[in-house]
């Protein structure tokens, strides 16, 4: 793994975080209104697959997006100001947390119905197919969204006409309120998708690195002409499923077991060296300390100091986005049906 | 060209038209390919074009009226056509939560141009769940456009400008109307697409239609001509938008507005066009708006039940009668 690679995408995970729990704060404050979903504990999800795409592909999210598209480059200013429902967010103040677009970024959107993004994401891939270019779809779902109607029909029209999509299930264990196996008769979903001739395997979603490896063998796979590929990954969001929702159905052993495995301090173990003792030091002399932080250097890990200077300028980054949030103008209804008519032609209507 | 043909024929020469001039045109839907279309209208354009762009699909409504829309997003110009409106119900979520919405969502930001084309109405003996009216369901979604074709001329001009718009457009097509034979000339300029067409002039009393109804309410008028009564017919071509000036105009004229659907009478599209007509057009009607639709009933299965459930031309002509009668005795 490269360097920049891994610290690019420890940045993004540690962005995530706290432009979460930043959101959440917001949102009890009463700056964010409506269904606020949010992701600490499934970061190592969307930062290894998007890292893993390339700026041609395209992705497709549902209603717990703003790390994808946080991810996927737009501005944490466009989102939180989406958030705040104001004309300088991403959606212009029109979708809210739930609707975030960046057609630049071919960010397609966040989808509100549970088992919209399959449908979204093979027409998508049907248009790259037919053109015959070599980009690829990323379509994200939970696992409840695999009981749906569109999860079976998009699956095997992707695999009939094999189609460049690559099928990502974040596996939260939980549709709302409902455990996994109180849902679903299989519970390993990547099962599901042998029903359809797609290849399909289960990634610890804990892991960055893992995902991130899979995902890129997948995205190769795709390319090459193999058609839809599919990926579980096994992840836990640590908050309820909503802001409405405090999540008391789960038990607490539970929620504690899995915040031991939280995917930044995975990475963090993964990026930060383990410091030599004083003892050790002084064994080996003041040369091969230099020679250790080289090789640190080059082997893409970080000093702690680094860390904490990316947890500043992450603090200052998020802190700018509710400010220029806050400060932003509200939408008019002038706005919205502009909204409404973008698509309209030259022709005048009664 | 001109001449007479088919009302599937114009629909079809409307696809090929498009579809030779615009590489990201193409069509899917159940037996559009091989088969040719369960009406036809498909005929011929697997083999022109090939199944990347003339798609046979499983049966999977949501399925692929979303694969519609996911293309439209990235440019391409698909046509879905849902082998009949009673099937659309599967594709609701795809057509009101997605291609309706996600322009607007969006903040503007995604272009549309999705044609969804289906046959709906009474045919014959098809039973409830084939014969149904969903006009008002659709004419309830802000960022829809609904063409309502009732004649060849209007099939290829309003088919070809729903495939040219960038916002997505229903296209109700009625399953009576197919083997329907009209005029059809393509050199002749096209209205706008949601222009309303007046079929026949009077000045008695006005009946606003559309689809399979307003050329039904054209034999009306012919018969009620014969009887000294003077109807002018408008087929309003669009549901969405509708075209109120041209209904206002004919109002003003003859003082008497009758609307004829074959839709459900309670909460059916005339419920909108009576409202909005009665609003507008109050110090201009000498009577009260009448509504003629069809029964509040699931369309039964026995033939002469069937045909009792919805307007016929003896229906229409009798409702205008009335109409046109009233407060005469006063």
């Amino acid at each position: 793994m490269k360097r920049n690679t891994l610290i690019a995408m420890l940045r993004d995970m540690l962005l995530a975080r706290a432009f979460e729990e930043r959101a959440a704060k917001e949102y009890t404050q009463g700056n964010i209104a409506g269904f606020l979903h949010l992701y600490p504990g499934e970061e190592a999800v969307a930062v290894g697959v998007l890292h893993a795409a390339e700026p041609g592909d395209y992705v497709v999210s549902t209603y717990r997006e703003h790390v994808h598209a946080l991810v996927r480059g737009v501005s944490a200013r466009a989102v939180m100001a989406e958030l705040f429902g104001r004309k300088s967010g991403c959606s212009g103040g029109m979708g809210g947390s739930m609707h975030l677009f960046d057609a630049e970024r071919r960010f397609m959107g966040g989808y509100g119905i549970v088992g919209e993004t399959f449908p979204v994401a093979t027409g998508i891939g049907y248009a790259i197919a037919m053109r015959e270019l070599p980009e690829a779809v990323i379509c994200f779902f939970g696992d409840g969204a695999v009981n749906q109607g569109t999860f079976h029909e998009s699956l095997n029209m992707a695999a009939l006409w094999q189609l460049p999509v690559l099928f990502v299930c974040e596996n939260n264990r939980y549709q709302i309120g409902t455990e996994i196996h109180r849902h679903s008769a299989v519970t390993e979903v990547y099962k599901r998708a042998c029903g359809y001739r797609i290849p399909a395997e289960r990634i610890n979603g804990m892991d960055v690195i893992e995902v991130y490896r899979a995902t890129q063998s997948a995205l190769q796979r795709i390319r090459e002409g193999t058609g839809p590929q599919f990926l579980e990954i096994e992840t836990y969001r640590f908050r309820g499923h909503s802001m409405a929702d405090p999540g008391s159905y789960r038990p607490k052993v539970e929620v504690q077991a899995f915040q031991e495995e939280d995917p930044i301090t995975v990475v963090l173990e993964e990026t930060l060296p383990d410091y030599p003792s004083a003892e050790h030091l002084n064994a080996i002399g003041r040369d091969n300390i230099e020679h250790l932080r080289k090789h640190i250097h080059e082997e893409g890990l970080l000093g702690i100091g680094e860390v904490e200077q990316l947890r500043r300028e992450i603090a200052e980054e998020v802190e700018d986005a509710v400010r220029f949030a806050s400060e932003s103008p509200e939408p008019t209804m002038a706005d919205a049906f502009a909204a409404l008519n973008c698509n309209r032609g030259q022709e005048v209507l009664i | 060209m001109a001449g007479e043909v088919l009302l599937w024929q114009a629909l079809n020469r409307a696809l090929d038209a498009e579809m030779e001039s615009d590489d990201s045109v193409f069509t899917l839907g159940e037996d559009v390919g091989l088969y040719g279309g369960s009406y036809r209208v498909t005929e011929g354009l697997y083999a022109k074009y090939g199944e990347w762009r003339v798609r046979d699909t499983p049966i999977s409504e949501g399925g692929f009226t979303g694969l519609g829309v996911g293309a439209a997003m990235v440019g391409m110009r698909p046509v879905v056509e849902i082998m009949t409106i009673n099937f659309a119900l599967l594709a609701l979520d795809a057509i009101i939560n997605m291609a309706a919405k996600i322009p607007f969502m969006s903040g503007g930001r995604f272009p549309m141009p999705l044609v969804v084309r289906m046959p709906g109405g009474v045919a014959k003996q098809l039973a409830a769940q084939h014969s149904q009216r969903l006009e008002h369901t659709l004419m309830n979604v802000p960022g829809l456009r609904i063409a309502v074709p009732a004649t060849p001329q209007d099939a290829w001009w309003q088919t070809r400008q729903a495939i040219r718009s960038n916002e997505p457009v229903i296209v109700l097509e009625h399953e009576l109307l197919y083997f329907s034979k009209g005029p059809l000339d393509t050199r002749l300029e096209a209205p706008p697409m949601h222009r309303a067409a007046v079929r026949r002039t009077g000045s008695d009393l006005t009946i606003v239609s559309y689809s399979r109804t307003a050329l039904l309410t054209e034999q009306a008028a012919t018969r009620l001509a014969a009887e000294g009564i003077e109807a002018e017919v408008i087929d309003l071509r669009s549901l969405r938008p509708i075209d109120w000036d041209r209904c206002a105009e004919s109002v003003a004229k003859t003082h008497r507005l009758l609307i004829v659907e074959e839709d459900c009478l309670f909460a059916g599209a005339g419920a909108e066009l009576a409202a909005t007509l009665g609003e507008r057009c109050f110090f201009d009607l000498d009577t009260p708006v009448r509504r003629h639709a069809g029964l509040d009933i699931p369309t039964p299965y026995n033939g002469a039940l069937e045909a009792a459930s919805i307007p016929t031309v003896s229906s229409i002509v009798e409702a205008a009668r009335a109409l046109a009668n009233e407060g005469a005795q006063a």
